[in-house]
């Protein structure tokens, strides 16, 4: 077995770079990366508040990831590990995000769904990227060469604030969307989803119901 | 008398070993795995998974930024005493949770579930959780962390009598299928099962299923011990691998717990304990030894005993478990296969 096709990309790609991109390559990442989730969306997009970037010029790459850090009393930062959070439940506030920051990297856990790529990753020209396992963070801790800066560390606490990173082949991660909008695990999920008719065969759904909720157990939760 | 700097120094010890040392149990199971799969992503995922371990020690550095939420069980022996008591204890606990947290570091997860209120130390209003047991000979004290993540692969479900063995087993798959895929229960991992207890007991059950029992025991009840080796099978069957790729490791191992229910209602959880399947166990004496384990040994046959008394030193209790359940067959949800 061969594995995956490895690449070094920038965190400010250019359009040729993403198109290249494949479902299932595995990518390294150099240049600056900011952290951004529910704490600074709301800030920037629901409160206004001035973004501390020069975005996209600085960075191109928004990491769905509060990381284990301290910012210590001389006030630089220690960074230990990094580790995606869930990026489904951040659709509410990415097509906006996107259209106002020029992100051409969405990097999280899980993905989003192919309606979500094709409705406003695709026109923005954006693609998704996976970290691996969940929680390769001592990996990933590996490839932040520096920590820059952390901004609306006193309005958002550490695990919400925004923090900038350097990276040097900063990685794995999977690249999960394409520009055609098509999603990896969405693919997965079709193949494995031919064989649950089986896994099920006796099983019996419970005698008490619950309200809102699919018995399809092909259906995805989020 | 265990000192309460003893108690303190031991659990930062616990915090740090915890968030960066992956335990032996589930590494060589995680190994094992990862040489008998053969997707090709879901091998690639394993790979950097064990690469992440050792990238981890070398590094003194978290296994995951996610250090989930800091949590405490202890373990008294009936002939232990703690200097200044449990309040002392419980306050020894909490610096050592705080300073963990700065120290190593671990991401401060802990906020006010309405206001957003973070300390930056993983302490707060019920935080860390401290609970408690304790056993009929010693004078030590086991401090054991589990930092477990928080977020998904739990589920809870009140089934009845009627749902019998072929319900359970609906729920558990639901509960697989729903948080295995794109990953999202950081599988593959140890899965616990809550059986019985009311609705509160239930979650504790499965909750230290997954965390307090280490991949290889197995329930005492012969016939429950079956149903964990099925169930691991069943759920490796899915044909889902770590990240819901395509994959046949899915369930490192099954953990079953029972307990006493309500006549008509027989309760189930489910949960998972993910990748980085965090725990550090220490055991404390009095002339100030301190021993490092990572298994946590909680289900004892006095932890699992269903008499009204505890015979002192009594290890035919463990027979008379299984035998009591075997011929209890009036009560039975539905005959095993």
């Amino acid at each position: 077995m061969s594995g995956p096709r490895e690449i070094r990309l920038s965190t400010t790609p250019t359009a040729e770079a993403i198109a290249d991109l494949r479902l299932g390559d595995v990518v390294y990442l150099d240049g600056l990366m900011y952290t951004a989730r529910e704490g600074v969306y709301m800030r920037a997009l629901e409160e206004r508040a001035n973004i501390p970037m020069d975005l996209p010029a600085q960075s191109a790459a928004n990491f769905h990831c509060s990381p284990a850090a301290r910012i210590n009393d001389d006030g630089s930062f220690d960074m230990g590990a990094v580790t995606a959070t869930a990026s489904f439940r951040f659709n509410k506030w990415l097509p906006e995000w996107m259209e106002k920051t020029g992100a051409k990297l969405i990097i999280g856990k899980g993905g989003m769904s192919s309606k979500d790529y094709k409705g406003y990753f695709v026109p923005n020209g954006a693609v998704y990227l996976s970290t691996v396992g969940y929680g390769t963070g001592a990996l990933l801790g590996r490839g932040i060469e520096n920590v820059e800066a952390v901004h609306w560390n006193e309005e958002l606490g550490l695990a919400q604030a925004m923090w900038v990173i350097k990276c040097n082949k900063m990685g794995p991660f999977i690249v999960a969307s394409d520009l055609h909008g098509e999603c990896l695990f969405e693919r997965e999920n079709a193949k494995i989803a031919k064989n649950v008719a089986k896994v099920y065969e006796g099983t019996k759904p419970a005698v008490l119901k619950r309200y809102g909720e699919s018995d399809d157990p092909t259906d995805e939760v989020i | 008398m265990i000192t309460t700097n003893l108690i303190e120094k031991t659990a930062l010890t616990l915090m740090d070993k915890a968030a960066i040392e992956i335990p032996s149990d589930y590494h060589n199971a995680l190994k094992k795995a990862s040489s008998t799969e053969d997707g090709e992503l879901a091998t690639f995922v394993l790979k950097a998974m064990l690469d992440n371990y050792e990238v981890a020690k070398e590094d003194r550095c978290a296994m995951c930024g996610d250090t989930g939420v800091p949590r405490w069980f202890v373990k008294m022996g009936n002939n232990a005493s703690v200097e200044g008591g449990m309040v002392a204890l419980e306050a020894a606990l909490r610096r050592a949770t705080a300073n963990a947290t700065h120290n190593v570091p671990l991401r401060p997860n802990r906020v006010h579930p309405l206001w957003r209120t973070d300390h930056n130390n993983n302490v707060g209003i019920g935080a860390p959780e401290i609970e408690y047991g304790f056993e009929p000979e010693g004078d030590w004290v086991d401090l054991i962390t589990v930092h477990k993540g928080g977020l998904f692969g739990t589920d809870y479900r009140m089934l009845f009598p009627s749902d019998g063995i072929q319900g359970i087993k609906r729920f558990y798959l639901d509960s697989l299928m729903a948080f295995g895929k794109r990953g999202l229960s950081c599988q593959p991992a140890i899965i616990g099962i809550g059986l019985g207890g009311s609705k509160d007991i239930c979650m504790n059950l499965g909750k230290r299923a997954s965390t307090l029992r280490v991949v290889g025991s197995s329930n005492p009840d012969p016939r429950i011990a079956e149903l964990e080796e099925e169930f691991k099978e069943l759920g490796n069957s899915i044909g889902m691998g770590a990240m819901g790729f395509v994959g046949k490791h899915m369930v490192i191992a099954c953990n079953i717990e029972v307990g006493y229910c309500h006549t008509g209602g027989m309760p189930m959880s489910v949960h998972a304990f993910c990748l980085s399947s965090r725990r550090a166990v220490a055991r404390l004496f009095p002339d100030g030894r301190v021993e490092y384990r990572t298994d946590p040994d909680w289900f004892t046959p006095y932890q699992r005993r269903e008499t009204v008394e505890w015979e002192s030193g009594s290890n035919t209790n463990q027979t008379h478990d299984a035998n009591s359940h075997r011929s209890d067959s009036t009560h039975a949800v539905e005959k095993l296969p």
